[in-house]
């Protein structure tokens, strides 16, 4: 069996415990994007400013178990600062690493009201762990099928904001 | 295995053939009809017990039928704070579709129902339709004095039995309800089989619920003739195997007895209760009415700041199934103030040896995400 280890490793407890850039942004100029995980009630609230093509600020709120808020907290403190385009590769990355299970699953069919917006990683794509730094701790997340949409919420709802930044959209309700 | 012999002897399909296969799924699947009247005390199981697919799908039958035939504009629907989605939304839909009024009986403070305004929200009132016992909060409703005040104000009265019909001793003429609800796979019997009772009367009215084979007397070009009771809401296929599985499922509870069943959990629920007291204290809420008489066996769990997720993955690896989440009653979740808890439940298979797994369990989590 599978040990609880692989799935809570110290980083993200620490990252739960001691959550980075959680809070609210003004919006505008920040995009407001909410994602919800309707299976267990998880929500999360991502705030994202793009200056220049860059992700000059991110803070995450919302509620959600170890796995989802450990995530968004890993995740904000790996794409601030990055350009818009580096963050959807990581994007892209970090879900690959999930995305063979999360297939099998079926994609598109978590409701989160967000996210799919980067709807192009797909199985098959080999992720070097090493590339991902800090976010490597939630790989063995995948190893626990069922807490993938908590892993993968806030990154879903992170790539809406940026695909609503692209199109110049209103926010996301 | 009834439900095996069933697809290792004959196979067929019901009211069709007239081979000796097809006569003997007849004679299995009416059986399995007439074990679940009994067992819910139905004055007449062959034309008031209706096989569907589960107790959503029930409720849903009588929101489409007697709920169309019965209900427009204005009309009041009286439900609970503490349904399930299967017993809101259905309601909700005809709430859009012809703008029937909704109205909810509140909670006290240990979240049974607050009865106090019972006779005021009653006025004007088509249908109360109500659980028998909450699914989160294990709260045992006293179903049969709201059915009373309902009928004295000229309501019908569903019940959503799900929870309660495989936990507690039930006899719709005892309930006073004039539907109920309930679901196979919480009764030890298999999944995608459900039963509707309804008394004849109203059965007999209401127009069908889905068209097609076996709800039928006679088609023809320009209409068609609904079948008799109880094959008038049954069309298609029904599911046979499952409905023979439900047969022998109640004829296990009933063997064992309800009552027994019920003491049983009573008591086991009563040494959670002082286990997780004791080990816990505080730090542990259950939510829901503190005293055993009063409650079922679901004991809806917040430990510390623990997510039920994490709860729920913790307990898992101690090999302890929860359920973790909304528990398909959103509305309550909100009035508990809560997302989500991790729902321990009790049947007649557990017994103290698991509690205290539980409760280990429940200590490792705390170590973990202390």
């Amino acid at each position: 069996m599978t040990g609880l280890e692989d799935l809570y490793r110290e980083i993200i407890l620490d990252h739960y415990r001691s959550p980075r850039n959680r809070g609210e942004l003004p919006a505008p100029p920040a995009r407001r994007v909410e994602g919800f995980n309707p299976l267990c009630g998880d929500e999360v609230v991502v705030y994202v400013q793009v200056q220049d093509g860059t992700v000059s600020d991110i803070r995450f709120a919302g509620q959600g178990c170890s796995i989802s808020q450990s995530s968004a907290s890993l995740m904000s403190a790996a794409v601030k600062g990055k350009t818009v385009a580096e963050a959807r590769d990581l994007i892209r990355t970090f879900k690959a690493m999930m995305s063979v299970h999360e297939a099998r699953l079926g994609d598109g069919a978590d409701g989160t009201g967000a996210g799919n917006g980067s709807g192009d990683d797909g199985p098959g794509t080999t992720v070097d762990p090493e590339s991902l730094g800090e976010l490597a701790a939630l790989q063995g997340v995948v190893k626990f099928p069922v807490r993938i949409k908590c892993a993968t919420l806030s990154w879903n709802t992170l790539a809406q904001g940026l695909d609503d930044d692209e199109k110049g959209e209103p926010d996301s309700l | 295995m009834p439900w095996t012999v069933y697809y290792q002897t004959t196979h067929a399909n019901v009211h069709r053939g007239v081979y000796t296969f097809a006569e003997e799924a007849d004679r299995l699947y009416d059986a399995s009809r007439v074990a679940v009247g009994r067992f819910i005390g139905a004055p007449d199981p062959e034309h008031e017990v209706i096989f569907t697919k589960n107790a959503t799908e029930s409720v849903n039958l009588v929101a489409a039928t007697w709920g169309r035939a019965n209900l427009g504009r204005g009309d009041v629907v009286l439900l609970t704070d503490m349904e399930h989605h299967a017993n809101i939304v259905p309601w909700l839909m005809l709430a859009e579709e012809r703008g029937v009024e909704l109205r909810w009986v509140g909670l006290d403070e240990e979240y049974r129902l607050d009865l106090s305004d019972l006779e005021r929200l009653l006025d004007g009132v088509k249908l109360v339709a109500c659980t028998t016992m909450s699914n989160v909060l294990g709260t045992i409703t006293p179903f049969a004095d709201i059915a009373e005040a309902a009928h004295r104000a000229g309501a019908v009265v569903l019940a959503d039995g799900a929870q309660s019909v495989p936990h507690l001793p039930t006899d719709v003429g005892g309930l006073g309800c004039d539907f109920l609800a309930f679901s196979a796979h919480k009764m030890l019997g298999p999944t995608g089989i459900g039963v509707l009772w309804g008394r004849r009367e109203l059965l007999e009215e209401m127009p069908p619920f889905m068209g097609g084979g076996g709800m039928i007397r006679d088609v023809r070009h320009d209409g068609f003739t609904p079948n008799e009771l109880p094959w008038k809401f049954e069309a298609g296929t029904p599911p046979i195997a499952e409905a023979v599985g439900l047969g022998a499922a109640v004829s296990y509870l009933q063997a064992v007895g309800l009552d027994a069943v019920h003491a049983h959990e009573v008591e086991l629920t009563a040494y959670a209760l002082s286990t997780f007291e004791e080990r816990f204290g505080s730090d542990l809420k259950i939510f829901g009415p503190s005293g055993t008489s009063e409650r079922g066996g679901v004991l809806s769990l917040a430990f510390r700041d623990v997510h039920p997720h994490d709860l729920a993955q913790v307990l898992d690896q101690a090999g302890v199934c929860v359920r973790a989440g909304h528990h398909c009653a959103k509305p309550l979740m909100r009035r508990m103030g809560v997302t989500a808890t991790a729902r321990a439940s009790f049947y007649l298979y557990n017994d103290e040896s698991d509690v205290d797994v539980l409760a280990d369990a429940i200590a490792e989590a705390g170590t973990l995400f202390a």
